[in-house]
This record gives C-alpha cells, structure tokens and sequence, in this order.
C-alpha cells in the first residue's frame, strides 16, 4: 500500500492504472472474486471525495473551490499530500485569522480527515508525497554528527543553532523544531511551509534529511552539560543572568559587608 | 613555658629587628598599615573588578594547559558523539576536548567566562559610581583616563577570548570585525589583510590573538591596575560629604587589620559567587554552536553584552554606502561602529577636563557630590547610559522578537528612533528629579523634616508639625559647591579668571549657562536666620 502510494504520481501511473483496470475487467470476468486492488482504488476514490467534501467546507472560502487559489490564500494544485498532511496535521490550516504567519496549534481534523483531505488535494496533481513511517527510521539511518554539520549549514540561521527557533523579518519566526515529529520535519523539509525554502532531493538526499532529524532528535533528549542552558539562545540570556543575579549578588554582598561594620 | 615564649618573641624581634635596621620597613608599615580607608558599597565596586580580574588569571592559566591555539584542521574523535568525526580546527578541538575530557575544564571554561563578564559588568557600574559623584574631579582625572582605557581593553581582552575557540559565534564575530576593520578608509582592507594574515579567515590568526589575549592585553591591563591603585593610595580615597568628613581628612577604617579583614573576604565572596555561577549556569556551549564554517550562520548569533552594544548600533544602521575614486565607503558600518563609538568614549574620556574648563574650578576635591547636586551631570550620564541601552536592546533584537511576540521590524524602528530621542527624554525626566530633590532638600534644610505628625490648631486649621534637623545633617545638606553661570557683561568670570573672547568663550559661556543655569540655591545663613526668625 504505502509502496504503491508512493508511485501514484508518476507520469506512467494513469497509464499503468488503465491498464491494470483492463487486466482486472478480464480478470473479474474470469474468476468473478473481487480483487485487493479494486478495493483499494475505491477506498482512495472515497477517500478523495471525502477529503472533497471537507475542502468545500473548510478551505474554500480561502483557497477556492477547486484549490485553484484566491487573492488571500495560494493554489494548493501541485502541494502535495505532504504539503497538507504538514500543514493540517500540524493545525497550522486551517488558518484562524489574518496573521502575518499561520500558527502551529491543535490539529483541527482527525487523521483520518487529515490523510483523506491529503488524498483529495494530492489527486488534483503530482505533489510530494506523505513519507512513510518506516522510511524515517532515523535511529537506524543517517550520522549524527554529519546531520549537525547539515543542519548548521542550512536550517540554522532561521531555526537557532540549537533548533530553538529565530525571528524573521516583517514579525515572521521561524518556529522552534523541539518536540516535531520526524514525519512533519521531513515534510517541512520537502514542501518548505511559509518562508522557508523547499529542500528537494537534489540539495538534500533523503540520507541527509534522515541525518538532520536523528541530530535534532538527539539536541531534544541531550541532558544539558555544563547546567542550567538559559535557552539555548546564545549570549543575550547570559549578560540578562550577569546583569540580574550576578551583580545583584554582589551589590548585595558589597551592602552587606558595608552594613556590617557600622 | 614562659621561657620559650619569651625567646621566641625574642627571636621574632631580633629577625624583624634585622630587617627593619636595614631597610626601615617599620615607619614604612606603621605608615601603610594604618592608612585609613572611607567604607561605603560604592566604594566595593572597583574592587569587585579586580578580584574578578585574579579570578581571570587564575582560571585563564588553568585553560592555557589545554588549549592548543592552531587552526590546524583535525577530525574529531573525543567523546561527545553528536560532532565525531566532524572536521575542525585545533582550537575548537581542544577546547571541546577541554569541556568533556578534562576533569574540572568545563568548570573552570565556565568560570573563567563568567568571570569575564562579571569583571566588565563590575567596571562599568564603577565607572557609573565614579561618573555620578564626581569623583573624577581634580586631582583625580588621570585615573579617570586610566578606568576608561581599562574598560576599553577589558572589552578588547574579551572579545578576543570569546574569539580564541573558533566556534561557529565567535567565527561570526571575527568576520563582522574583519568588515569593521575593512570599514577604515583607505588603510581597512590592508589593515584586515595584514591583521589575519591573507583572506579570511586565514591560518594564523587564532595564534596571534591567543598571544594577545593571554599575554599582551592582561599585562597591559595588569600594568595600568597598578598604577591605577598605586593613584587611588597616593591620593587617598574621595568619601561622601557628612559630619567630620572635610576635603582634608579620611574618615573610615585602617588598612591593618580591618580593611584588609573585609577586603580579603569579599574576594572570597566574589569568588564563590563566580563559582556559583559556573557550576550552576551553561555558558558559552560551543559544542552547540559548532566549529566554525564560514558557509554556515546561526539565528541570533550574537557578541557577549560588552560588545552587544556596537552589534546593535551596526545593526540599525540604514544601509548606506559611497563609491569613490574604485573605493567603496561602507557608511552603514563606519558611523555605528568606528565613528559613533569613537565620540562616546572620547567625550567620556575628557569629561572631567571638560567640565573644569566650563566651571572654572581648578580645585582639588575630595569630598564626593551627591548626584542630585551636578542636575546636568546626572542627567548627561542617564541620557549616555539610555543611548547604550537601546543599542543593546537593538543588539539582541532577534531573541527578544521570539521572545516577547514583536517583530523585528518594530525594534528596529523603536531602537532607531529611540536612540535619538529617549537619551533626551531621560536627560530632562533625569534633571528635574535632580532639581526636585535638591528643593526638598532645601526645605528640609530651612523647615526641618516632615514629622507626618499633624496639629490641628485653634482656627481649625491642620499642620504638619516639622521636626528641625541637627546641625550635622544641615551641614551635610549644604557643604556642595555651587558654580555660577559665567556672566555676559564683565571681562572677569566669578572664579576671578580672564574670560576668553571669541568662540572659545562664547562656548563656554553656552555651556556654563546649560549645566548650571538651572539649579536650586542651597540656603544661606541669611536663609536659616529669617526662617528661625519667623518659627
Ligand atoms: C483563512 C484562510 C485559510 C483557510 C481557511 C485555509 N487556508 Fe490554507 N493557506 C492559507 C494561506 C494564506 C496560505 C499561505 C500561507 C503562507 O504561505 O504564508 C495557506 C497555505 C496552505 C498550504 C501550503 C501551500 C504550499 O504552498 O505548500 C496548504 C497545504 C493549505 N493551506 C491547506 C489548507 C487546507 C487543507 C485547509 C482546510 C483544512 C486550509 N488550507 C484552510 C489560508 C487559508
Ligand atoms: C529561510 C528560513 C528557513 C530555513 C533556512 C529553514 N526553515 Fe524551517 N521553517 C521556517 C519557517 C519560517 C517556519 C515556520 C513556518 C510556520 O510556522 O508555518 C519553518 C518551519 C519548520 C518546521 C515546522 C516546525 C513546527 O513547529 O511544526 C520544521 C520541522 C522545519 N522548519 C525544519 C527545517 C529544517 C530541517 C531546515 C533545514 C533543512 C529548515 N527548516 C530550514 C524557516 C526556515
Ligand atoms: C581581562 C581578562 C580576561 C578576559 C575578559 C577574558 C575573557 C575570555 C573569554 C570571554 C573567553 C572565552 C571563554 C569560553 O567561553 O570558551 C576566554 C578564553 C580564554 N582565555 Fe581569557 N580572559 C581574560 C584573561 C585571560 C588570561 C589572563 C588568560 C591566561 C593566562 C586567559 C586564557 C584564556 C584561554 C586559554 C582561553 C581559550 C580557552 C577557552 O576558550 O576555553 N584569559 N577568555
């Protein structure tokens, strides 16, 4: 199933789907037994016309009736189901209001809803697909320390050395990547949500991303050395602790030690 | 018993006997160990500097044995996983090496980068404390000259050793100081040329700023905190005005044993708190940052706080350049980095020669002000201390617009209106709190305190009964000098010298009249005479 999925925008996919569906007449006439992949075709077109149904309701009045796009909201023909799955399964759509940035917050639609609206938007046209579970097997896949050189090359100066996150101009952020589940890293990696840039196989294999989600899976479980990390955000929280507690501590113990000769 | 005893005093005499026959060190101690010393917090501050500075040394010696100053490229192989087999230079090697396989290096990194930030923090709040009580003043001045070039190379001193590991922050900050240094005219791209050796990032410039940062710039800096004690004991130490305090005398402590009793535990203190910190707070993480990799940059990357001023400053700056005769003038870095900078500290520099050239007052002084006092001074020094406010909020602009939900944009508008406008706002809020509290002063002076005791008397009417102060506090309330506005008609000012005439003089004259055109005069003894006279 997920294998198939995979190849279901390939340019010789309608081609080989007619086929197969000739094959399958002659075949159904030959047994008359119901076939696996029939079913399986008429699951996905029910799951298309579901994932239909919640478009008209949900995201039209944004990105048009048939995702063509709108003065407020761009066309989604050609997203992807990665680009939907990333965007719904992270409640980031549908968008609450106006803002400059649409905010990560609770899913709105279950999973189910969420692949099936994927599926209706994926069958518009050719898009990045969702990946599979077990391709994002990074604890297996992938080096650690060449995930960190990639990711401080490309993905650090929007998301923080650390994954914390960082300002963008005009009140855009690039949000913090501390608690993302692969899947949704790999698909902000190959669908580039908002501002940031879509990294393609050709500037990151499929190796390399895994690389970078095992290294930013390792900075999230990393025990903190050396203390207490002040946020991991570089100098600015480290003058703020020396202007506050350092010298408060010895302002106070300087008073102190005045009083005490009085 | 007593036998031992008495030798043993014996013996102790003869050697300090010996000693003193040949060298006269007992009037030499008697004279120093009994040197008094006034007692105040304020007065703690300096000191917190200094022992901050031996901490430095101390912990700086320790990293010294581990840290291999090279930009020789190697492969990581140490324990901390997440850059093993990564390539980096020497530098960042070691130190890495330095946090996790060298017992108590993490620790002592730690600390000696606290202590860093403690030692500049310390200075400029002395700095502060000297500036708002005018301590500066004659004959005081050269080691005003000396503070500020000690803070100067305290802030050079760390940037170069946040610069000394390679990682991926204080590459960053190299290269904007090699754009800082290109920004010169003329001689910048030479300059830069020659500084790191070839193109950035170079090979050799780790090692020489290692040499600078461990020898070059602490034995300056030693040198000149001598010379700067040596000043504050040959010339005594300023105290605040109050009862029995004249510009003649020292009120406080003898050196032996009290003041070196509390000098000693404060560094204990200082030291423990440093310690504190370093145990307890991750400081500079470098094996989070990376080693350095001139294709790579971080979000928020930014300098510590005593460089994040001229960060922010650059970071305002509309982008403006020239192209002149092949040459390219990078304004948008000149101004804020060299030019702006430049001026500040030049006119904190000659502050004190400035301000006794517009008063005319050529006296010695000893006696401390009381902020409230100098109304134009305080206020100057609120405005100086807002404008390298904003500038360094605007230097952590990115973290603060993740932070509190703003946009960077908004900051950037605020710092480059505010940095113009709030040091004036400050300034005027500033000088009318002063005024407000030199007339309360005045009042408490002439009707005594408010006792919040309140009489109703025959006619109904309700007073608040004030209770009259002691002749000590009126004395300490009035024992400030008063400078005149240098008048506009006669050839002599009333410090009795020949005026200058021309712009020099005009000047002055402007001058005179902005810092003390506006002051509340303190009562005279006319004053309290009518005013017994009416109660
Ligand atoms: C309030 C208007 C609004 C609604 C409702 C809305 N969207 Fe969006 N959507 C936007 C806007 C605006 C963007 C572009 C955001 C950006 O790029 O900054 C967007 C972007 C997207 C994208 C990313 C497109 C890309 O280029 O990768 C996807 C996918 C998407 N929306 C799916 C949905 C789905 C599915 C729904 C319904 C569940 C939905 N949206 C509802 C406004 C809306
Ligand atoms: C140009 C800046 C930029 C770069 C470079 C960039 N991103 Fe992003 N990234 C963003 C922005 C902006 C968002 C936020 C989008 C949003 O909130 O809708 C984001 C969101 C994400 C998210 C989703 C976070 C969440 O909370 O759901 C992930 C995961 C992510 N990025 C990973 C990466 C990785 C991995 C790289 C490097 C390969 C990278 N990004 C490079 C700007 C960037
Ligand atoms: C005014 C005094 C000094 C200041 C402000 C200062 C500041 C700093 C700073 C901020 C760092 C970066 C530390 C880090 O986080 O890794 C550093 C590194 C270093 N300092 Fe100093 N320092 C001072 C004096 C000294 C002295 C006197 C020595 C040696 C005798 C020294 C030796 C070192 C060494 C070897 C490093 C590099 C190792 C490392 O970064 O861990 N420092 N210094």
């Amino acid at each position: 199933m997920k294998r198939l999925s995979k190849y279901r925008r390939h340019p010789l996919a309608a081609a080989l789907v007619i086929g197969l569906g000739l094959l399958l007449v002659g075949s159904i006439y030959a047994f008359a037994t119901p076939a696996a992949p029939a079913e399986a075709s008429n699951a996905r077109n029910q799951a298309v016309q579901e994932g239909r149904q919640m478009f008209l309701k949900g995201c039209s009045s944004c990105h048009g009736l048939n995702a063509e796009g709108t003065k407020i909201a761009p066309s989604l023909i050609g997203v992807g189901a990665a680009s939907v799955d990333f965007q719904v399964g992270t409640g980031r759509m549908p968008m609450a209001d106006a803002s400059v940035q649409a905010m990560a917050k609770t899913p709105q639609y279950s999973p189910t809803e969420t692949m099936a609206l994927a599926e209706y938007i994926a069958s518009l046209a050719p898009g990045p697909a969702i990946p599979s579970q077990e391709s994002l097997n990074y604890s297996r896949d992938g080096n650690l320390a060449q995930g960190g050189a990639l990711f401080r090359t490309n993905c650090a100066m929007c998301h923080n050395f650390a994954g914390q996150g960082g300002a963008l101009s005009q009140g855009k952020y690039a949000a913090s990547l501390m608690g993302v589940p692969p899947q949704k890293i790999y698909e902000a990696m190959i669908t580039g949500p908002q501002s940031m840039p879509v990294f393609g196989d050709r500037s990151l294999t499929p190796l390399q991303k895994l690389s970078i989600i095992k290294w930013l899976k390792n900075a999230e479980n990393e025990k903190a050395q050396g203390g207490i990390a002040l946020g991991k955000v570089g100098p600015v929280t480290e003058g703020l602790l020396v202007w506050t507690l350092g010298l408060g501590l010895l302002i106070g113990a300087a008073v102190w030690l005045g009083a005490k000769s009085k | 018993m007593s036998d031992t005893q008495a030798t043993k005093s014996g013996i102790d005499n003869g050697a300090f006997d010996f000693l003193d026959e040949r060298t006269g060190i007992a009037k030499a101690l008697k004279n120093n160990l009994r040197k008094i010393f006034p007692d105040h917090w304020s007065f703690m501050l300096g000191e917190i500097a200094l022992y901050s500075f031996i901490i430095l040394l101390l912990s700086g010696t320790f990293l010294t044995f581990f840290f291999v100053p090279s930009q020789e490229e190697v492969i990581y192989h140490g324990s901390y996983a997440p850059l093993a087999g990564l390539q980096m230079s020497q530098a960042y090697a070691s130190t890495i090496d330095m946090s996790f396989d060298v017992r108590g290096g993490l620790l002592m990194r730690q600390i000696h980068h606290w202590a860093a930030l403690i030692f500049l923090a310390a200075m400029i709040v002395h700095l502060l404390r000297v500036f708002f009580t005018g301590a500066y003043r004659k004959p005081r001045e050269f080691n005003w000259l000396l503070g500020i070039g000690l803070l100067t190379l305290g802030i050079l001193e760390g940037f170069a050793g946040y610069s000394l590991p390679d990682d991926l922050l204080s590459g960053t900050g190299l290269r904007i100081a090699e754009a800082i240094v290109q920004a010169i005219p003329l001689v910048g791209t030479y300059l830069a040329f020659f500084l790191f050796g070839g193109p950035f990032p170079g090979h050799i410039f780790i090692s020489r700023l290692y040499t600078i940062h461990v020898l070059l710039i602490p034995a300056i800096i030693l040198a000149l905190i001598t010379v700067h004690l040596m000043l504050v004991w040959f010339q005594k130490h300023t105290q605040y005005p109050g009862p029995g305090r004249t510009e003649k005398n020292v009120v406080g402590y003898p050196l032996m044993p009290v003041y070196m009793a509390k000098a000693g535990g404060f560094f204990f203190i200082v030291f423990g708190i440093t310690a504190f910190l370093g145990a307890l707070f991750s400081i500079n993480p470098i094996w989070l940052y990376g080693p350095y990799n001139p294709s790579q940059i971080s979000a928020g990357s930014q300098p510590d706080f005593y460089m994040g001023w001229l960060d922010g400053l650059v970071r305002m700056a509309p982008n403006l350049e020239t192209h002149a005769f092949g040459h390219t003038i990078s304004w948008n870095i000149l101004i804020p980095a060299l030019i702006v900078p430049g001026i500040f500290f030049t006119g904190l520099a000659l502050f004190p020669f400035l301000e006794s050239w517009v008063n005319g007052d050529k006296n010695e002084h000893h006696l401390l002000e009381r902020p409230r006092n100098a109304p134009t001074r305080t206020a100057l020094g609120v405005g100086g201390l807002t404008f390298m406010i904003v500038a360094l909020i605007n230097g952590g602009n990115d973290i603060i617009a993740t932070h509190f939900g703003l946009s960077i944009n908004q900051i950037m508008w605020f710092s480059r209106i505010g940095i113009f406008l709030l040091p004036v706002i400050s300034f005027l809020i500033t000088k009318r709190i002063c005024l407000g509290l030199a007339h309360k002063d005045r009042d408490t002076v002439l009707h005594g305190r408010e006792s919040g005791r309140l009489v109703m008397l025959p006619n109904g009417e309700y007073i608040e009964v004030h209770e009259q102060i002691s002749a000590d506090e009126k004395w300490t309330l009035t024992q400030h000098k008063q400078y005149d506005v240098i008048a506009g008609q006669t050839n002599v000012d009333s410090n009795g010298l020949q005026r200058a005439t021309g712009i020099k003089g005009r000047t002055r004259r402007a001058l005179s009249k902005w810092m003390y055109g506006e002051q509340v005069a303190k009562p005279t003894t006319a004053d309290l005479e009518i005013e017994s006279g009416e109660h």
